[in-house]
């Protein structure tokens, strides 16, 4: 029976791709090995190897077709013997995609190409900081983030990038595409993989006056950091009376990407937002991306900046403005509304505002706070909207216990205890190393079902 | 294990050959620098025990030759980094004597404030980097200053101590591997004093020569009797310039000895007394140079006068210390974000 080549998934995050050329014709003879397309992902144009032998039978997506879901049946491979009349046996393409797109219904992963319908930017009040009538540009968090880097280094001659893969690589995850390209070997640094080491280089270079921004490939591999980050950058200012702080950004993906298992899938959002000295950032919209590292760069301090994986590709506006910065600091009401305040960050945000669709279709209207900023907490916004709501519930996909939104129960408690008409509710990642399986993987996140459950639950409804 | 009774340095395999002489200016500049550092550490140690100085105190007595020697190499505009046993080098630095026991003290006019402590202290006018209490952390810090240089393209060189316990710590192999991959100006300076805290070199180190600890990156090394302050500028005028000429890093051992324990709570069990005192008769840092000016014919007298005036300042700044107000409680909140 003829074989059939299906759409491969080249990163573990990747749904779909461009099938941008096609190196077999049909009815060309294949060996195992062959390039036979290339495929292009948002990061990279990855050539695709046929695994069996015979004879291409049938293209059955052309070249040039943009979004081509994983596992779906792109040509059909004719073992020998067989002919075009057995084209007919092949199996019937799409299903075997059920899978996965299942498991992504609900979940976090907008799709690059196509922003899904509670796009960031949807429902979102103008930023303050944006003039009315500003011109928005359609870009992915991916290039905000490159932008932003960008601008700063053109603007600034200490600001520098190292990690692993930032330069020749262009990036593990191509947010530093093309800086390697304008501003050379000396500004854009690959180091070798010693995360604890170049670190300590980072802020031992930005206690001389330099202002470095330290990519970790993930969050994950800084825990080998962490001493120099909490031991050396953030405390430092302290115990020299003043005299000596660090200017640099640590920033990198934070959280859950898709299917890597317990030691590639943590949010550190909590533990770095315990420390003082540490600024901590974890936004969520392309907008906020972009001017909060631009934010972050300038910053004196040293700044904890935490991206995620999935949205990377997502896209969303970003005002066109030759200097936009959002302030650190500053929640934003990311959606209006009086019955229970909604309060999340970074992906989380994902669950809530769809969330918040789901409640308006009953009747309740969730006021959602886009934290941005986990430190300095921007309390005076989230008491603002509890007073009004009397109800709240915060999303994050970090464990539990002494969590943020702990924090955030905690703070709401101190500062607007008489005006609650109901306990503060947590929805959040649950106990539990985070497994490898798909099914114990959305389980182990939030869910939007979580959420909408949760502002029912405080509504009494 | 017993430690080895080998005499600090003369038994390592270095050039038997002695030191180029220093001019009599030199000798007398390495005597008061060192008496300082001594005289300073003594008076620490007593207020500490008259509980004037609290927590952690590592005491620099024994090793004051590393430290001047080295300083006698530099320029203006290099940088010091190093580990909790800081004293000494930030008094070599030219650190006033009166903020840096005032910090000891947790007062006011410490140079952090009376926020860092012993451990934790800072001059960026006199491009001391500190003082940091995680064992090894400098070592990383340090490259990173080096790294700053070669950024701005300067040739400043980045003096980065530690010691022969920190010498074991994965960051320190990790910044030798940078450190001569991007050809940085960073002296690592390996203060062998023989004993991390209580454990002997030889029950912590598979390779005992410290020198060769960065053959693995091809970073040149060499082992420094760090008892004899000639040697020890000899061996970084060699270092500076290795560095300044855009050749990377460079290795010294400096094959030393502390007198007292590890911090001012240990008892030192962990060695003999006889141990301690042969090495203060036979190396001393301070008595070798002592001699050989007394031997040139300088009077005992100047040299009274010279110990007269270190005692001078070093009162001052006890005296200081003691009566400095302490921090302003609102100095509690200062300081955490600029």
């Amino acid at each position: 029976m003829p074989i059939q080549v299906l759409m491969p998934a080249l990163s573990p995050t990747m749904e779909k791709g461009n099938l941008a050329k096609w190196l077999k014709k049909e009815g060309e003879t294949i060996k195992s090995g062959d390039v036979i397309a290339e495929i292009e992902t948002d990061k990279a144009t990855m050539e695709v190897e046929a695994t069996d032998e015979g004879t291409l039978g049938r293209i059955l997506i052309p070249e040039g077709t943009a979004d081509v879901a994983v596992n779906t049946p792109i040509a059909t491979i004719l073992a020998d013997g067989e002919s075009a009349a057995d084209l007919a046996k092949a199996p019937a393409p799409a299903k075997a995609e059920a899978a996965p797109a299942e498991a992504k219904a609900e979940a976090p992963a907008p799709k690059p190409a196509a922003p899904a319908p509670a796009a960031p930017v949807v429902a979102a009040a103008p930023d303050p900081e944006v003039p009315a009538g500003t011109e928005m540009v359609t870009q992915t968090i991916r290039e905000a983030l490159r932008d932003a880097m960008a601008e700063e280094m053109r603007r600034d001659p200490d600001v520098f990038i190292m990690g692993e893969e930032v330069a020749e690589y262009q990036g593990a995850y191509k947010v530093s595409q093309g800086l390697l390209q304008e501003f050379g070997a000396r500004r854009v640094i690959d180091t070798p993989i010693t995360e604890h080491g170049f670190a300590g280089v980072g802020i031992g270079a930005a206690m001389a006056g330099l202002k470095p921004i330290v990519e970790f490939m993930t969050w994950n591999f800084a825990m080998q950091a962490m001493d120099q980050i909490i031991n050396s950058a953030a405390k430092t200012l302290y115990m020299s009376g003043g005299q000596m702080g660090c200017s640099i950004v640590f920033r990198g993906p934070n959280g859950a990407a898709a299917r890597v298992a317990a030691q590639h899938s943590q949010d550190y959002a909590a533990w770095y937002s315990q420390v003082p000295g540490l600024k901590v950032i974890a936004p969520y919209s392309a907008a906020d991306y972009k001017g909060l590292l631009k934010a972050a760069i300038r910053d004196p301090n040293p700044v904890i900046f935490l991206e995620n994986e999935v949205l990377y590709g997502h896209s969303g506006e970003v005002p066109k403005l030759d200097d936009f910065v959002v302030p650190i600091g500053k929640a934003r009401v990311a959606r209006a509304g009086k019955d229970v305040t909604i309060v999340s960050w970074a992906m989380g945000m994902s669950y809530a505002l769809k969330a918040a669709d789901e409640l308006a279709k009953e009747g309740i209207e969730a006021e959602v706070i886009d934290l941005r900023t986990i430190r300095p907490m921007d309390t005076e916004t989230i008491v603002a909207s509890v007073k009004k709501t009397g109800r709240a519930v915060t999303v994050e996909e970090g464990w539990q216990q002494s969590g943020v939104g702990a924090e955030i129960a905690a703070r709401i408690m101190e500062h607007a205890f008489d005006y609650l008409d109901a306990p503060v509710t947590r929805v959040s990642g649950k106990d539990v190393p985070m497994p490898y399986a798909a099914n114990l993987e959305k389980l182990a996140l939030p869910s939007v079902a979580e959420v909408v459950a949760a502002a029912k639950a405080v509504s009494y409804r | 294990m017993a430690a080895p009774k080998k005499s600090v340095a003369k038994e390592s395999g270095q050039e038997a050959s002695s030191p180029p002489e220093f001019t009599r200016e030199q000798e007398l500049k390495a005597l008061r620098d060192m008496l300082l550092i001594r005289r300073f550490e003594e008076k620490a140690g007593q207020l500490y025990g008259m509980g004037a100085i609290g927590g952690f105190c590592h005491l620099y007595i024994g090793q004051e030759a590393v430290v001047v020697g080295m300083q006698m190499a530099l320029k203006p505009g290099d940088e010091v980094i190093t580990g909790y046993r800081d004293h000494g080098h930030m008094l070599a630095c030219g650190m006033d004597a009166k903020g840096v026991m005032a910090e000891l003290t947790g007062r006011r006019g410490g140079y952090s404030k009376g926020k860092g402590g012993s451990m934790h202290m800072f001059s960026m006018e006199k491009n001391f980097f500190g003082g940091h209490g995680i064992v090894g952390a400098q070592v990383s810090l340090g490259t990173g200053l080096a790294f700053a240089n070669r950024y701005r393209g300067n040739d400043f060189v980045s003096v980065t101590y530690f010691g022969d316990g920190a010498a074991n710590q994965g960051q320190v192999y990790e910044s030798f591997n940078m450190a001569e991959l991007w050809k940085l100006p960073v002296i690592y300076v390996i203060e062998n004093n023989r004993y991390a805290m209580g454990t002997s070199v030889s029950r912590a180190s598979a390779q005992q020569d410290f020198s060769k600890r960065g053959v693995s990156f091809n970073i040149p090394g060499k082992q420094v009797d760090g008892m004899d302050v000639r040697a020890v500028k000899a061996a970084a005028d060699e270092a500076t310039a290795w560095c300044r000429a855009g050749k990377g890093p460079f290795i010294l051992e400096m094959q030393t000895y502390r007198y007292r324990g590890h911090s001012m709570s240990d008892p030192a069990k962990y060695r003999t007394r006889e141990e301690v005192e042969k090495v203060r008769h036979d190396q001393d840092p301070i008595e070798q140079v002592r001699n050989r000016l007394l031997a040139a014919k300088v009077s005992e007298q100047e040299l009274k006068a010279m110990d007269a005036e270190v005692r001078d300042i070093v009162n001052a700044a006890a005296d200081f210390a003691q009566h400095d107000p302490e921090p302003d409680p609102s100095e509690l909140y200062a300081d955490i974000y600029r």
